[in-house]
């Protein structure tokens, strides 16, 4: 659409601006009416993986539950970011991700919120909610794609690429810093652990290369000076 | 072959070929479809074509898909007469063709009846077809799926002759919409109104396609039409396309089935041949040509919009978007998919009209319906009937009632994504809206029929299991629900079950349905649904005596 055409709806009673286009989540987000997300990151294209950021949308009479990360806005619709059932909802997402990663902070905080049990479901703990933030970061925003989805089903996880982590992950790890649970930068020193130990690419003269950040933990392995 | 430049010149071609054969010479059709082949049918079809070769022409041999009854094979038709001959070996083969010359019946190869021991000769008589209404299937015995004269024999592409000289676009719309033909994939949905929004989308490039994916579990009778009768479902997507106003058409279908690509190829290559895929065909200025494509291997690429990811290149993953495939498809381009078996109906809509086909069926669901009949049934095999048809008449009439004697316990449709229902509704008539709201949506088709020793805590952790593996593992709901579910139900079928399980099946089951991206996901707590319910007292007692199954 070329012009920006505004778009009114209504966002837990409140009347919203918004232009043709945007989601649900960002004209909320615009409003200051915070509706939680895990897979959801603004410098990415919408995944509508998590499903945490269902809501309730009343459009021509209809009650329907959609992903508000990916569900235009319309004119006249009547969104709810809370009620029982999506509530109840978020409550069971949380409990089934608590199964992998039962202390990730994100998820305590979102267990305390809408009641949900960490131990109510049986426990794999992979530590990886598989929200892809990491693997869609490296392709989208880095486009090195050294982290990619393998398997499928609840098979699934992410797993660095041995070939391109080893020359790429040295001075950037930022997919670390937006992983919910720590699981990239675990997964990333096994392969480094398994794959290439000491062969992880490193300035050769400090000052001709940028100085890598340590961004998250301070165990981390890497090399500043040689 | 020189390319047919118009309709009149494929009318003369199939008056060449009717007329160079003669109804009276006797043939044998041996079925090589999957059923039969697993019963080593090639190696009878192999010792007709040689004993017959030696008695020069007086008898042809004629290697066909499914005939349907899968439970009798290798199964043998003789025409004239559709005298049918069960579990025929090729040590038969002799006796066949010396009773066929001297027009006489190998009566001990011929049907008989295991309760009275009546004999059945002719098809119309054999109790498994003529409770059938076989508009679809039934041609497949006069059918050898590698040559496209044998379909033009039985009146093939008459229908797009008809729709490209005598109809407008328009009209063909008008019609299929009047027919109400229903989505046979699943969903129900009128394949009219689905055409008709793919047509008026404003984007000139448009697509059609045929999903022959078929991974419902139970579900057999896709690959039986495709694998069988390949250019019956190449003419029904040809008549969408003009209708649609689409270039180019995909036919989708399972990578694991050798002879349906050969089949499908060579039928894709000899329409091309004759002119019926390409530029101009027939002369009549309407361009379209169709490719194959196959899937990757699991469940989820039947989903219509991880199927068009797929055509791109892509991983077969659901789109999120809230968008409709019929204006958002392939390449964002509108594209119109259909299930094998509906693009199957379309050309005996435009051949025999909209009023013809509503004359079949029930109130809304028209037309007739392909059934693959399996589990603890006298009779498995594909079966066709008309909608509204009473369960009872395909389980008992047609399927011969429960294996073994037994007692039949449960009817369950629709596969890993369906429901089961006790045997006490077995009068409902098979109808779309019906069964959804008895929880056991028909689904593609697939019947699977349990006896009185069926455990249905198994059979959900059964699906389970299936559904678990075919996930795309994309959205939380799908892939941490289902997991969820599987846990629990094996727990309860090992004697593990806890107090809590049930209500922890009941939240993952209606947060998997309201949550998860497509239809797999919203999908898979169907059969448990059903379960809980019709058959709630099993899982509980499961839950408290604590036994391991019976």
């Amino acid at each position: 659409m070329s012009e920006m055409t505004e778009i009114v709806l209504t966002i837990d009673g409140q009347e919203i601006k918004a232009t043709a286009g945007m989601t649900v989540l960002q004209a909320a987000q615009k409003a200051g009416i915070y509706i939680p997300t895990l897979c959801h990151h603004e410098k990415l294209e919408a995944f509508g993986g998590c499903r945490l950021c269902m809501v309730e949308v009343e459009a021509r009479g209809w009650t329907s539950y959609v992903v508000s990360c990916v569900y235009p806005v319309a004119k006249d619709i009547v969104v709810r970011t809370r009620s029982a059932k999506v509530d109840k909802i978020r409550k069971v997402l949380v409990e089934e991700l608590m199964a992998h990663a039962p202390d990730a902070p994100e998820l305590i905080r979102l267990a305390e919120e809408y009641g949900a049990d960490r131990n109510r479901f049986e426990r794999d703990a992979s530590f990886c909610i598989v929200c892809g933030l990491c693997v869609r970061y490296c392709n989208e925003v880095k486009q090195k794609n050294a982290v990619g989805f393998i398997d499928n089903g609840a098979r699934r996880e992410i797993s660095f690429i041995p070939e391109v982590a080893k020359d790429e992950c040295w001075d950037c790890q930022e997919c670390f810093t937006i992983c919910p649970t720590s699981y990239a930068q675990a997964a990333y020193l096994l392969t480094e652990a398994l794959a290439f130990p000491g062969q992880r690419k490193v300035p050769i003269k400090t000052t001709q290369a940028p100085e890598p950040t340590r961004r998250v933990i301070p165990i981390m392995p890497v090399a500043a000076t040689t | 072959m020189p390319k047919l430049q118009s309709a009149a010149e494929l009318e003369k071609y199939r008056a060449e070929i009717l007329a160079r054969r003669d109804p009276a010479k006797p043939c044998i059709a041996v079925c090589v479809g999957a059923a039969c082949d697993g019963m080593d049918s090639a190696a009878v079809a192999a010792a007709f074509v040689a004993e017959g070769g030696k008695l020069g022409d007086k008898i042809e041999v004629r290697t066909t898909g499914c005939h349907g009854y899968c439970e009798k094979g290798p199964n043998v038709v003789v025409t004239p007469g559709d005298i049918c001959y069960f579990e025929v070996q090729p040590t038969d083969v002799p006796e066949i063709i010396a009773a066929t010359l001297k027009g006489e019946v190998v009566e001990r190869l011929v049907y008989k009846d295991p309760n009275t021991g009546a004999k059945a000769v002719h098809m119309n008589e054999v109790p498994f077809y003529k409770h059938q209404t076989r508009l679809l299937i039934g041609d497949n015995p006069k059918i050898d799926p590698m040559r496209i004269d044998d379909y033009l024999a039985v009146g093939g592409y008459a229908a797009l002759v008809k729709a490209l000289t005598e109809m407008t676009p328009e009209q063909v719309l008008d019609e299929v919409k009047k027919a109400n033909l229903r989505g046979r994939g699943g969903g129900g949905f009128p394949a009219g109104s689905k055409w008709e929004t793919t047509r008026n989308a404003p984007e000139k490039t448009k697509y059609v396609i045929v999903n022959g994916h078929e991974g419902e579990s139970a579900a057999f009778m896709d690959r039986a039409m495709l694998t069988g009768n390949p250019h019956k479902i190449l003419e029904g997507l040809i008549i969408g396309a003009y209708a649609i106003g689409a270039q180019k058409g995909f036919m989708y279908t399972r990578h694991d089935m050798p002879l349906l690509e050969k089949h499908v190829r060579n039928a894709l290559a000899q329409a091309k041949e004759y002119g019926l895929l390409g530029q101009n065909i027939l002369g009549s200025g309407f361009d379209f040509e169709c490719e194959l494509h196959f899937d990757v291997g699991i469940f989820v690429s039947g989903e219509s919009s991880a199927l068009m990811r797929s055509i791109e290149g892509n991983a077969p993953e659901p789109r999120p978007k809230y968008i409709r495939t019929s204006v958002n498809g392939i390449w964002d381009k509108p594209s119109n998919l259909n299930n094998v078996e509906t693009w199957a109906n379309v050309p005996q809509i435009i051949s025999k009209g909209a009023e013809w086909f509503t004359s079949i069926g029930s109130e809304k669901s028209k037309g007739t319906k392909l059934i693959s009949l399996s589990g603890n049934v006298v009779n498995s095999g594909v079966v066709e009937v008309p909608m509204g048809t009473p369960l009872r008449t395909l389980v008992f009439d047609i399927g011969g009632g429960v294996r073994d004697g037994k007692i039949l316990k449960a009817i369950h449709f629709g596969g890993a994504m369906g429901g089961s229902i006790p045997a006490d509704l077995i009068d409902s008539p098979l109808d779309f809206d019906g069964m959804s709201k008895l929880g056991a949506p028909i689904g593609a088709g697939g019947l699977l029929l349990m006896d009185e020793d069926t455990d249905m805590v198994e059979v959900a952790r059964y699906l389970m299991d299936f559904l678990v593996n075919e996930s795309c593992g994309k959205c939380v709901p799908c892939r941490e629900g289902m997991q969820q579910m599987l846990h629990l139900l094996t727990n309860i079928t090992r004697g593990e079950g806890k107090p809590g399980d049930l209500e922890r099946l009941e939240d993952l089951i209606e947060v998997t349905g309201v949550a998860s991206l497509c239809a797999l996901g919203k999908t898979s707590g169907d059969p448990l649904k059903s379960m809980f319910r019709y058959f709630k007292p099993e899982y509980e007692s499961r839950i408290s005596g604590g036994s391991a199954g019976k």
